[in-house]
């Protein structure tokens, strides 16, 4: 329903959809942590997310046209190889699937329940991952950093504070000692 | 009452895969929805780590799964500001009208 939606703002409700119950799943199979944090992120910020951008650039109701509009489509041959290419590595896998021995764990971080999920987490995020952690947060910094960037637009015409200008005053260029003429005053320009 | 285990799992991966694929490939008018369908790959992606680590009682390839977590959420942000940034400039964001570069 994501991929088929005419409206993009439901394409984007189905996706939070899909979102919540993968959460639930995670939340089913033990990953308590992580099913919450997908619940956070995607449902709370990334839907948001796409649900500003739909609402900003105003193309919700753009009609997909795939299933009627298929002249001049010179893509079809390239998805029809990437599908055969797909479907031979799922037949691969599948086929394989019955020969598959033990499945045997070669680390030595082993799930103990006596800890909550949340906890043992932690504690292997960090100290093993300590340095994958910290280039986590640097890959969020950027993405922050270049998303502003990308969208910030210099508006003409708009009175703003530029504190490097007030900081930056020189007694000699804005302080005036001249002579006042009797009656005239001074002329005062900005 | 059905006992889920990991094939069970591993199909749901699979089909959200192909269904982020396929709407990819099939999609023509709206560069959104592609985004849309590359966070749900990811998806399927944190899906099958989720259910290895389970399955081997490892704890590592949910670490693993944190980490994809933060990569797709930098990514969606990074793509729309672009989105927005050529929307600004081009005022259309179908697919068929993205064609400067000539590919």
């Amino acid at each position: 329903m994501v991929i088929v939606s005419k409206n993009t703002v439901h394409a984007v409700f189905f996706l939070i959809l899909d979102f919540i119950s993968v959460g639930c799943l995670f939340i089913m199979i033990g990953a308590e942590f992580l099913g919450m944090i997908m619940l956070i992120v995607y449902v709370g910020a990334v839907a948001v997310l796409f649900l500003f951008v739909v609402m900003m650039l105003n193309v919700a109701e753009q009609k997909q046209s795939w299933f009627r509009g298929l002249k001049k489509s010179t893509h079809i041959p390239v998805g029809l190889i990437v599908s055969i290419i797909i479907l031979l590595e799922l037949l691969v896998v599948i086929g394989g699937w019955k020969y598959k021995e033990d499945f045997i764990s070669t680390n030595s971080i082993i799930i103990d329940s006596n800890f909550s999920n949340t906890h043992q987490l932690g504690s292997v995020l960090y100290t093993d991952y300590i340095y994958l952690f910290q280039i986590a947060g640097i890959i969020l910094l950027l993405s922050m950093i270049g998303a502003i960037i990308l969208t910030y637009r210099k508006r003409e015409g708009v009175k703003k504070q530029s504190y490097i200008n007030q900081i930056s005053r020189e007694r000699e260029t804005s302080v005036e000692v001249v002579e006042a003429d009797f009656n005239t005053g001074v002329k005062i320009d900005d | 009452m059905i006992n889920i285990e990991l094939g069970h799992y591993l199909t749901l991966g699979g089909v959200i895969f192909l269904l982020g694929v396929v709407g990819i490939f099939l999609n023509r008018k709206n560069i959104i929805v592609i985004l849309m369908s590359v966070e749900l790959i990811l998806l399927s992606v944190n899906i099958n780590l989720i259910a290895f680590s389970t399955y081997l009682n490892e704890i590592t390839g949910q670490i693993f799964t944190f980490f994809i977590l933060t990569v797709a959420a930098a990514e969606a942000a990074i793509g729309l500001a672009i989105i927005v940034s050529y929307y600004r400039n081009k005022g259309s964001i179908r697919v068929q009208d993205i064609n400067e570069m000539k590919g």
